[in-house]
Protein backbone atom coordinates (compact mmCIF):
# COMPACT_ATOMS: atom_id res chain seq x y z
CA UNK A 1 0.00 0.00 0.00
CA UNK A 2 1.33 3.17 -0.68
CA UNK A 3 2.53 5.68 2.16
CA UNK A 4 0.24 8.53 2.02
CA UNK A 5 2.22 11.76 3.32
CA UNK A 6 1.40 12.48 6.93
CA UNK A 7 -0.68 15.83 8.04
CA UNK A 8 0.16 17.83 10.92
CA UNK A 9 -2.95 17.73 13.00
CA UNK A 10 -2.85 20.35 16.01
CA UNK A 11 -5.49 20.14 18.85
CA UNK A 12 -5.83 23.09 20.61
CA UNK A 13 -7.55 23.21 23.70
CA UNK A 14 -8.52 26.01 25.55
CA UNK A 15 -11.22 24.62 28.42
CA UNK A 16 -10.59 23.81 32.04
CA UNK A 17 -11.70 20.41 32.78
CA UNK A 18 -14.73 19.28 34.55
CA UNK A 19 -16.78 22.20 33.80
CA UNK A 20 -17.62 21.34 30.31
CA UNK A 21 -17.27 18.08 28.34
CA UNK A 22 -14.83 19.76 25.78
CA UNK A 23 -11.76 18.69 27.41
CA UNK A 24 -12.44 14.45 27.85
CA UNK A 25 -13.82 14.87 24.43
CA UNK A 26 -10.56 16.23 23.03
CA UNK A 27 -8.65 13.65 24.72
CA UNK A 28 -10.36 10.99 23.45
CA UNK A 29 -10.26 12.09 20.04
CA UNK A 30 -6.71 12.28 20.32
CA UNK A 31 -6.36 8.59 21.29
CA UNK A 32 -8.98 7.44 18.71
CA UNK A 33 -7.07 10.00 15.70
CA UNK A 34 -3.57 8.46 17.28
CA UNK A 35 -4.70 4.69 15.23
CA UNK A 36 -4.45 6.92 12.10
CA UNK A 37 -0.42 7.18 12.82
CA UNK A 38 -0.83 10.91 11.55
CA UNK A 39 1.93 13.51 13.10
CA UNK A 40 -0.14 14.70 16.65
CA UNK A 41 0.67 17.76 18.68
CA UNK A 42 -1.56 18.91 21.36
CA UNK A 43 -1.52 22.54 22.24
CA UNK A 44 -2.77 23.78 25.80
CA UNK A 45 -3.34 27.71 26.17
CA UNK A 46 -6.07 29.84 27.97
CA UNK A 47 -7.64 27.32 30.83
CA UNK A 48 -7.34 24.64 28.42
CA UNK A 49 -3.49 24.50 30.99
CA UNK A 50 -5.68 23.75 33.67
CA UNK A 51 -6.17 20.21 31.82
CA UNK A 52 -2.72 19.14 32.87
CA UNK A 53 -1.90 20.49 36.09
CA UNK A 54 -0.92 18.28 38.89
CA UNK A 55 -3.15 17.10 41.54
CA UNK A 56 -6.33 16.95 40.47
CA UNK A 57 -8.63 14.65 42.44
CA UNK A 58 -12.13 14.42 40.47
CA UNK A 59 -13.63 11.46 43.11
CA UNK A 60 -15.96 13.47 44.75
CA UNK A 61 -17.50 14.59 41.42
CA UNK A 62 -18.17 10.59 40.96
CA UNK A 63 -16.15 11.59 37.73
CA UNK A 64 -13.28 9.69 36.36
CA UNK A 65 -10.09 11.31 36.84
CA UNK A 66 -8.97 11.98 33.30
CA UNK A 67 -5.59 14.21 34.07
CA UNK A 68 -3.62 10.49 34.58
CA UNK A 69 -4.85 9.35 30.44
CA UNK A 70 -2.77 12.59 29.53
CA UNK A 71 0.89 10.61 30.69
CA UNK A 72 -0.44 7.39 28.39
CA UNK A 73 -0.32 10.18 25.36
CA UNK A 74 3.49 9.34 24.67
CA UNK A 75 2.40 5.36 24.67
CA UNK A 76 -0.13 6.23 21.65
CA UNK A 77 3.11 8.09 19.90
CA UNK A 78 1.34 12.13 20.68
CA UNK A 79 5.08 13.43 22.27
CA UNK A 80 4.70 16.96 22.06
CA UNK A 81 2.50 18.85 24.45
CA UNK A 82 2.83 22.36 23.77
CA UNK A 83 1.88 24.95 26.72
CA UNK A 84 1.39 28.52 26.32
CA UNK A 85 4.01 30.59 28.72
CA UNK A 86 1.53 33.34 28.78
CA UNK A 87 -1.66 31.59 29.58
CA UNK A 88 0.40 29.77 32.53
CA UNK A 89 1.62 32.88 33.45
CA UNK A 90 -2.30 35.09 33.27
CA UNK A 91 -3.46 31.84 35.82
CA UNK A 92 -0.70 32.56 38.17
CA UNK A 93 0.60 28.81 37.12
CA UNK A 94 4.55 27.81 36.35
CA UNK A 95 5.86 25.14 34.77
CA UNK A 96 6.12 23.38 38.31
CA UNK A 97 2.47 23.29 38.60
CA UNK A 98 2.23 20.93 35.61
CA UNK A 99 1.96 17.00 35.71
CA UNK A 100 5.12 15.38 34.37
CA UNK A 101 4.02 13.98 31.32
CA UNK A 102 6.97 11.86 29.37
CA UNK A 103 6.84 9.61 26.90
CA UNK A 104 9.84 6.69 26.68
CA UNK A 105 12.06 6.67 23.27
CA UNK A 106 12.26 3.10 21.84
CA UNK A 107 15.47 3.54 20.70
CA UNK A 108 17.39 4.42 23.98
CA UNK A 109 16.55 1.75 25.98
CA UNK A 110 13.28 3.27 26.95
CA UNK A 111 14.68 6.52 28.14
CA UNK A 112 11.84 8.82 29.51
CA UNK A 113 11.95 12.23 27.40
CA UNK A 114 9.33 15.22 28.50
CA UNK A 115 6.12 15.58 26.28
CA UNK A 116 5.68 18.73 27.40
CA UNK A 117 6.83 22.19 25.54
CA UNK A 118 6.80 25.31 26.84
CA UNK A 119 5.97 27.86 23.96
CA UNK A 120 6.02 31.70 24.14
CA UNK A 121 2.49 33.32 22.02
CA UNK A 122 4.20 33.91 19.22
CA UNK A 123 5.87 30.39 18.57
CA UNK A 124 1.75 29.38 19.68
CA UNK A 125 0.99 31.16 17.00
CA UNK A 126 3.23 29.97 14.33
CA UNK A 127 2.03 26.35 15.62
CA UNK A 128 -1.31 27.20 14.56
CA UNK A 129 -0.21 28.64 11.23
CA UNK A 130 1.99 25.39 10.46
CA UNK A 131 -0.32 22.81 11.37
CA UNK A 132 -2.39 21.30 8.47
CA UNK A 133 -5.40 20.65 10.71
CA UNK A 134 -6.61 22.66 13.55
CA UNK A 135 -9.16 21.14 15.75
CA UNK A 136 -10.55 23.18 18.51
CA UNK A 137 -12.07 21.89 21.63
CA UNK B 1 -0.04 30.09 4.25
CA UNK B 2 -2.54 32.05 6.45
CA UNK B 3 -5.21 31.00 8.59
CA UNK B 4 -8.94 31.66 8.77
CA UNK B 5 -10.06 32.19 12.88
CA UNK B 6 -13.90 31.95 13.41
CA UNK B 7 -14.85 33.04 16.64
CA UNK B 8 -18.89 32.40 17.78
CA UNK B 9 -18.71 33.52 21.63
CA UNK B 10 -19.55 37.04 22.50
CA UNK B 11 -16.47 38.70 23.66
CA UNK B 12 -17.93 40.03 26.42
CA UNK B 13 -18.88 36.59 27.81
CA UNK B 14 -15.83 35.07 26.98
CA UNK B 15 -11.81 35.38 26.03
CA UNK B 16 -12.55 33.73 22.62
CA UNK B 17 -12.27 37.08 20.64
CA UNK B 18 -9.16 38.19 22.55
CA UNK B 19 -6.89 34.81 22.04
CA UNK B 20 -7.88 34.75 18.65
CA UNK B 21 -7.01 38.03 17.42
CA UNK B 22 -4.06 37.11 19.92
CA UNK B 23 -3.13 34.80 18.18
CA UNK B 24 -3.76 36.26 14.65
CA UNK B 25 -0.74 37.18 12.23
CA UNK B 26 -0.50 39.38 8.90
CA UNK B 27 -2.25 37.80 6.58
CA UNK B 28 -5.20 35.86 8.70
CA UNK B 29 -8.83 36.66 8.65
CA UNK B 30 -10.69 36.63 11.44
CA UNK B 31 -14.80 35.85 11.30
CA UNK B 32 -16.91 36.38 13.73
CA UNK B 33 -19.95 34.48 13.42
CA UNK B 34 -23.00 34.02 15.68
CA UNK B 35 -22.91 35.46 19.41
CA UNK B 36 -19.01 36.19 18.20
CA UNK B 37 -20.86 39.13 15.55
CA UNK B 38 -21.59 41.12 19.36
CA UNK B 39 -18.01 42.31 19.59
CA UNK B 40 -18.43 44.01 16.14
CA UNK B 41 -20.94 46.85 17.24
CA UNK B 42 -18.81 50.50 16.45
CA UNK B 43 -19.65 51.62 20.29
CA UNK B 44 -18.38 48.42 21.71
CA UNK B 45 -15.85 48.26 23.75
CA UNK B 46 -14.08 45.48 21.20
CA UNK B 47 -14.74 47.80 18.31
CA UNK B 48 -10.85 49.51 18.86
CA UNK B 49 -9.75 46.03 19.00
CA UNK B 50 -10.80 45.41 15.74
CA UNK B 51 -10.32 49.05 14.04
CA UNK B 52 -6.54 48.54 15.38
CA UNK B 53 -5.81 45.40 14.01
CA UNK B 54 -8.09 45.54 10.47
CA UNK B 55 -4.77 46.68 9.01
CA UNK B 56 -3.01 43.20 9.16
CA UNK B 57 -5.49 41.00 9.57
CA UNK B 58 -8.90 40.90 7.84
CA UNK B 59 -12.18 41.20 9.86
CA UNK B 60 -15.20 39.47 8.78
CA UNK B 61 -18.87 39.47 10.20
CA UNK B 62 -21.50 37.00 8.97
CA UNK B 63 -24.48 39.41 7.86
CA UNK B 64 -27.33 36.87 9.14
CA UNK B 65 -26.07 36.55 12.40
CA UNK B 66 -25.97 40.53 12.37
CA UNK B 67 -29.61 40.65 11.28
CA UNK B 68 -30.97 38.22 13.74
CA UNK B 69 -29.25 40.35 16.61
CA UNK B 70 -30.69 43.50 15.30
CA UNK B 71 -27.13 44.82 14.40
CA UNK B 72 -27.32 47.21 11.75
CA UNK B 73 -24.77 47.27 8.79
CA UNK B 74 -23.99 50.93 9.83
CA UNK B 75 -23.45 49.66 13.93
CA UNK B 76 -20.62 48.09 12.76
CA UNK B 77 -17.16 48.77 13.68
CA UNK B 78 -14.87 50.25 10.90
CA UNK B 79 -12.49 47.91 9.35
CA UNK B 80 -15.33 45.01 9.37
CA UNK B 81 -16.20 43.69 5.90
CA UNK B 82 -19.50 41.99 6.38
CA UNK B 83 -20.20 38.28 4.46
CA UNK B 84 -22.97 36.08 3.78
CA UNK B 85 -22.78 32.30 4.14
CA UNK B 86 -21.15 32.15 0.20
CA UNK B 87 -18.60 34.94 2.01
CA UNK B 88 -17.96 32.43 4.65
CA UNK B 89 -17.34 29.66 2.15
CA UNK B 90 -15.15 31.30 -0.18
CA UNK B 91 -12.77 32.38 3.32
CA UNK B 92 -12.78 28.94 4.40
CA UNK B 93 -11.90 27.94 1.08
CA UNK B 94 -9.17 30.70 0.32
CA UNK B 95 -7.20 29.99 3.61
CA UNK B 96 -4.61 26.96 4.47
CA UNK B 97 -6.57 26.13 7.47
CA UNK B 98 -9.96 26.77 9.78
CA UNK B 99 -8.96 27.73 13.37
CA UNK B 100 -12.25 27.57 15.91
CA UNK B 101 -12.58 29.56 19.07
CA UNK B 102 -14.89 28.23 20.86
CA UNK C 1 -29.94 -4.60 30.58
CA UNK C 2 -28.33 -8.07 30.84
CA UNK C 3 -25.97 -9.63 33.86
CA UNK C 4 -23.93 -12.12 34.52
CA UNK C 5 -25.40 -14.43 37.01
CA UNK C 6 -22.76 -14.68 39.91
CA UNK C 7 -23.09 -15.50 43.23
CA UNK C 8 -26.36 -15.61 43.67
CA UNK C 9 -26.12 -11.72 42.51
CA UNK C 10 -26.89 -10.13 39.04
CA UNK C 11 -23.61 -8.59 37.83
CA UNK C 12 -24.75 -5.78 34.69
CA UNK C 13 -23.08 -6.01 31.68
CA UNK C 14 -23.83 -4.13 28.39
CA UNK C 15 -24.85 -5.37 25.33
CA UNK C 16 -21.48 -6.98 24.66
CA UNK C 17 -20.76 -8.64 27.95
CA UNK C 18 -18.34 -5.50 29.47
CA UNK C 19 -18.84 -4.83 32.63
CA UNK C 20 -21.27 -1.96 33.89
CA UNK C 21 -19.39 -1.28 36.66
CA UNK C 22 -16.11 -1.94 37.01
CA UNK C 23 -15.87 -1.63 40.43
CA UNK C 24 -17.81 -5.32 40.69
CA UNK C 25 -14.89 -7.07 38.95
CA UNK C 26 -13.04 -9.94 41.28
CA UNK C 27 -10.83 -12.44 39.66
CA UNK C 28 -14.08 -15.12 39.96
CA UNK C 29 -15.99 -13.19 38.35
CA UNK C 30 -13.18 -12.90 35.58
CA UNK C 31 -13.30 -16.92 35.35
CA UNK C 32 -17.07 -16.62 34.89
CA UNK C 33 -16.54 -13.78 32.21
CA UNK C 34 -14.33 -16.25 30.64
CA UNK C 35 -16.40 -19.46 30.12
CA UNK C 36 -19.43 -17.33 28.77
CA UNK C 37 -16.04 -16.26 25.84
CA UNK C 38 -15.65 -20.25 26.34
CA UNK C 39 -11.62 -19.55 27.65
CA UNK C 40 -9.85 -21.24 30.54
CA UNK C 41 -7.64 -19.03 31.93
CA UNK C 42 -4.02 -20.02 32.56
CA UNK C 43 -1.90 -18.02 34.14
CA UNK C 44 -0.45 -17.39 30.99
CA UNK C 45 -4.05 -15.26 30.84
CA UNK C 46 -3.97 -13.72 33.90
CA UNK C 47 -0.24 -11.83 33.30
CA UNK C 48 -2.27 -10.54 30.44
CA UNK C 49 -5.07 -9.88 32.21
CA UNK C 50 -3.04 -8.29 35.62
CA UNK C 51 -1.71 -6.23 32.78
CA UNK C 52 -4.33 -4.47 31.90
CA UNK C 53 -6.24 -3.63 34.97
CA UNK C 54 -2.25 -2.66 36.21
CA UNK C 55 -2.28 -0.39 32.92
CA UNK C 56 -6.36 1.01 33.57
CA UNK C 57 -5.57 1.83 37.36
CA UNK C 58 -2.33 3.63 36.01
CA UNK C 59 -3.59 5.79 33.55
CA UNK C 60 -7.46 5.17 33.47
CA UNK C 61 -7.83 3.51 30.44
CA UNK C 62 -7.96 0.36 28.51
CA UNK C 63 -4.80 0.22 25.85
CA UNK C 64 -5.66 -0.59 22.09
CA UNK C 65 -4.20 -4.04 20.83
CA UNK C 66 -1.07 -1.86 19.73
CA UNK C 67 -0.07 -0.47 23.03
CA UNK C 68 -0.74 -3.52 24.92
CA UNK C 69 1.70 -5.93 21.99
CA UNK C 70 4.73 -2.62 22.75
CA UNK C 71 4.15 -2.57 26.48
CA UNK C 72 4.26 -6.47 27.15
CA UNK C 73 7.15 -7.04 25.02
CA UNK C 74 8.29 -4.30 27.60
CA UNK C 75 7.46 -5.88 30.59
CA UNK C 76 7.58 -9.68 29.78
CA UNK C 77 9.54 -9.83 26.55
CA UNK C 78 9.65 -10.38 22.97
CA UNK C 79 7.59 -13.39 22.95
CA UNK C 80 4.57 -12.26 25.21
CA UNK C 81 4.42 -9.58 23.13
CA UNK C 82 3.74 -11.24 20.12
CA UNK C 83 0.53 -10.60 18.13
CA UNK C 84 0.08 -14.66 17.15
CA UNK C 85 0.76 -15.15 20.77
CA UNK C 86 -2.03 -12.80 22.17
CA UNK C 87 -4.49 -13.89 20.00
CA UNK C 88 -3.62 -17.92 20.19
CA UNK C 89 -4.69 -16.97 24.41
CA UNK C 90 -7.66 -14.68 23.13
CA UNK C 91 -8.74 -15.05 19.77
CA UNK C 92 -11.24 -12.35 19.15
CA UNK C 93 -8.77 -9.70 19.82
CA UNK C 94 -6.55 -9.48 23.02
CA UNK C 95 -7.44 -6.22 24.06
CA UNK C 96 -11.12 -6.30 23.31
CA UNK C 97 -11.62 -9.67 24.33
CA UNK C 98 -9.19 -9.59 27.66
CA UNK C 99 -10.46 -6.45 28.44
CA UNK C 100 -13.79 -7.53 29.09
CA UNK C 101 -12.60 -10.23 31.29
CA UNK C 102 -10.59 -8.06 33.20
CA UNK C 103 -14.01 -6.09 33.28
CA UNK C 104 -12.27 -3.16 31.81
CA UNK C 105 -14.07 -0.60 29.30
CA UNK C 106 -13.57 -1.32 25.68
CA UNK C 107 -10.43 -0.07 24.45
CA UNK C 108 -10.34 3.25 23.07
CA UNK C 109 -9.95 3.27 19.51
CA UNK C 110 -11.42 -0.23 19.09
CA UNK C 111 -15.16 -0.04 17.66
Amino acid sequence: MAERPKKTFLYLNRKAPYGTIYALESLEVVLIGAAFEQDVSLAFLDDGVFQIVEGQDASALGMKNFSKTYRALGDFEVRKLYVERESLAERGLSEADLMPIMWEDEDEDYAEKPSIRLVDRSEMTRLIGAADVVLSF
Amino acid sequence: MSTLHTVNKSPFERGSMASAFAHAVEGDAVLMIEDGVLGARKTGAFSPTITGRSGAVSIYALGPDLAARGVKAEDVADGVTIVGYDGFVDLAATHDRVCAWL
Amino acid sequence: MSAYAFNGMQIAHDEEGYLTDIAEWTPELAELIAKSENIALTPEHWEVVNFLRDYYEEYQIAPAVRILMKEMTKKYGKEKGDQKYLYGLFPYGPAKQACKIAGLPKPTGCV
